[in-house]
């Protein structure tokens, strides 16, 4: 073993500075949740202490079940956001397939223009996006959403899994050719199981500011057929009247399903399945 | 019957070219070995060969048909990788099968092919687990067993011990060496180590920077090599080379292999013992030569040389093998 982390001082140092981090990440989490089992004065007065029998008050989930379609919304937000994750790593791992794999004229250019997206946010390109949509006639359409996710998220994606492949071994691959797989064999049997954990990085950097976003369902699927959770949400929050019981509650639901979310894929995360598939 | 047959392949990366005007014949069962120093495109040539990369030119021919254009399924081959490349998420039994279910063969003749490769390679009681479960010498058997269910009519080796260690290395040289002799199927075996191509092979092929240096016998090869650097390369320790003139011989450069000097009061070679190392069965001497050359002697059983000492050494001179200025041997 190490013997700087044996060293008690270095030890307290570390956990010290994690524990300050992870306090000031869930600070905020923490402030929701408490709040959003607390009566509206209860909040205002004292926003920091613990719901008692006095101030504990379900009034904003009640307001949220009853308001509009709370539930199809919800259901919205996870079609977005999954159908987007899947689509940016199939597609994201077959194009970093590519590019890592096969000699071609213009393939670091490629790589090149694929990884542009990284640097240029696609929000400069709503006007553009948004004819394009009334064009073909998607606005309103959870279709909208998904198109313009994946195309945001397969830049890094891209640039990511294409790194992670050009590990995968070559010798591998070329096993396969042998036996008889085909490229897509080897591409889906072989190579994909093996940057698995590379795949969960992806989807947990993509899925959380899909499953936030409040820009692109504003603008191109604001009807109440296609509202997500945080478009939704913003029924409460008026110009003048904010019914905080109501958001707080709304945003507490809206953090269990990228909770779920982030366990299956943070499982991957950690799990190394490529051991002993070579030396 | 010829297995394998090249004729001027030519293979290039871009400006790089790797493989130069390569022409190889190799007749059915014979075990082939190249050889020849890292870069020298013997790995190269080895993939043209399974078709993993395509030649830029020249024609490829295995068991008498032309497979240049066929891809690597195809040809009849099997290759047992470095890095064994085993499918990590099937078991043994798997990674043995996953080829012939390719190629839809029957169910009971892919367990009955994989049962006689499993008690070839002792790996009956191994079949049920995953590649990560084995040792290093295991994963490599399982790799040759892959191989061997294919029944090929050719095998191809690339560097297939590099990853095992010493003790493991002799063993699986050995158990490769009977496997051979069992199947009596055509080979040919990457190596950068001349013990393992002196050892297994029926032929030789020394490359180097692209090109064929020269073919042969493992001591057609040793005792008639055709220019140093084949000279050099095999053999160890390797062949000494000093100048010519000094030593009244002709040529340029004078070869003379480390156990065919002896220590000699009188002998031509006079110098300083720079290093010993002894082996027990043998004792190596580095000597610094007077005019300032490093010479390796080979001494069978245990000497009582001390580093600083003053030697002289003598030799027979038939022994010896002349060379050329660039390189080529000449012959009497």
């Amino acid at each position: 073993m190490n013997k700087a982390r044996n060293n008690p001082l270095n030890s307290f140092a570390a956990h010290a500075a994690l524990i300050t981090w992870t306090v000031i990440a869930l600070f905020p989490v923490a402030v929701i949740l408490i709040n959003s089992f607390k009566t509206r004065k209860a909040i205002f007065r004292e926003p920091l202490a613990l719901p008692d029998a006095d101030s504990f008050s379900m009034i904003g989930y009640q307001t949220v079940m009853k308001q509009g379609d709370f539930f199809l919304y919800f259901q919205n937000s996870f079609i977005v956001t999954v159908a987007s994750l899947f689509f940016i790593l199939l597609f994201g791992a077959m194009a970093a397939f590519a590019l890592s794999e096969y000699r071609f004229k213009g393939n670091t250019l490629m790589g090149l223009y694929l990884a542009l997206g990284i640097m240029i946010p696609i929000r400069i390109g709503t006007v553009a996006i948004l004819d394009m949509m009334v064009q073909t006639g998607l606005v309103n359409t959870l279709w909208a959403l998904i198109l313009v996710y994946t195309a945001q998220g397969l830049p890094l994606a891209v640039f990511i899994l294409s790194e992670f492949m050009r590990q995968v071994s070559d010798d591998l691959k070329n096993a396969g050719r042998i036996d008889g797989m085909s490229e897509y064999a080897i591409f889906f049997k072989l190579v994909l199981p093996l940057v698995r954990p590379s795949m969960a990085t992806v989807a947990v950097f993509n899925m959380i500011p899909i499953w936030n976003d409040l820009w692109f369902p504003l603008i191109l699927a604001p009807g109440e057929s296609t509202k997500t959770l945080t478009l939704g949400s913003q029924v409460f929050i008026g110009q003048f009247v904010t019914d905080w019981n109501a958001v707080l509650s709304a945003l507490s639901l809206a953090i269990l399903p990228v909770l779920v979310l982030y366990v299956i894929f943070s499982r991957q995360l950690i799990r190394g399945i490529t051991s002993g598939a070579v030396k | 019957m010829t297995a394998l047959s090249l004729e001027k392949i030519n293979k290039s990366f871009g400006e790089v070219h790797v493989l130069k005007d390569i022409d190889l014949t190799v007749s059915e069962g014979e075990f082939i070995v190249f050889v020849g120093p890292s870069g020298c495109g013997k790995s190269t040539l080895l993939r043209v060969i399974a078709g993993l990369e395509d030649a830029s030119s020249g024609t490829i021919r295995i068991g008498g048909s032309d497979v240049t254009t066929t891809p690597p399924a195809k040809r009849g081959i099997a290759m047992v990788f470095q890095s064994y490349a085993l499918y990590p998420h099937l078991d043994v039994e798997g990674n043995m099968a996953l080829g012939l279910k390719q190629a839809g063969e029957a169910k009971t003749v892919i367990s009955e092919r994989i049962a006689m490769a499993a008690r070839m390679l002792s790996l009956d009681e191994y079949l049920k687990r995953r590649p990560a479960e084995l040792s290093g010498g295991q994963r490599q058997r399982v790799a040759i067993g892959r191989a061997i269910v294919r029944k090929p009519e050719l095998f191809l080796f690339d560097e297939p011990l590099s990853n095992l260690d010493a003790a493991l290395r002799m063993a699986t040289r050995v158990e490769i060496a009977r496997l051979h002799r069992e199947l009596g199927a055509s080979m040919i075996y990457v190596t950068h180590d001349q013990t393992e191509a002196m050892t297994l092979a029926d032929r030789i092929v020394v490359l180097r920077d692209g090109r064929i240096e020269q073919v042969g016998s493992p001591m057609q090869l040793y005792n008639d090599p055709d220019n140093q650097f084949v000279a050099g390369f095999l053999g160890a320790p390797s062949m000494n080379f000093l100048p010519a003139a000094p030593l009244g011989a002709k040529g340029a450069t004078l070869g003379i292999r480390p156990e065919h000097l002896r220590v000699a009061a009188d002998g031509p070679l006079a110098g300083t013992v720079a290093h010993v190392e002894r082996l027990g069965g043998d004792t190596n001497l580095l000597v610094t030569t007077d005019a300032g050359d490093t010479v390796t002697v080979r001494l069978f059983r245990q000497h009582d040389h001390r580093v600083d000492q003053r030697i002289a050494l003598a030799f027979d001179p038939a022994d010896a093998f002349a060379f050329d200025e660039n390189g080529r041997r000449i012959r009497d």
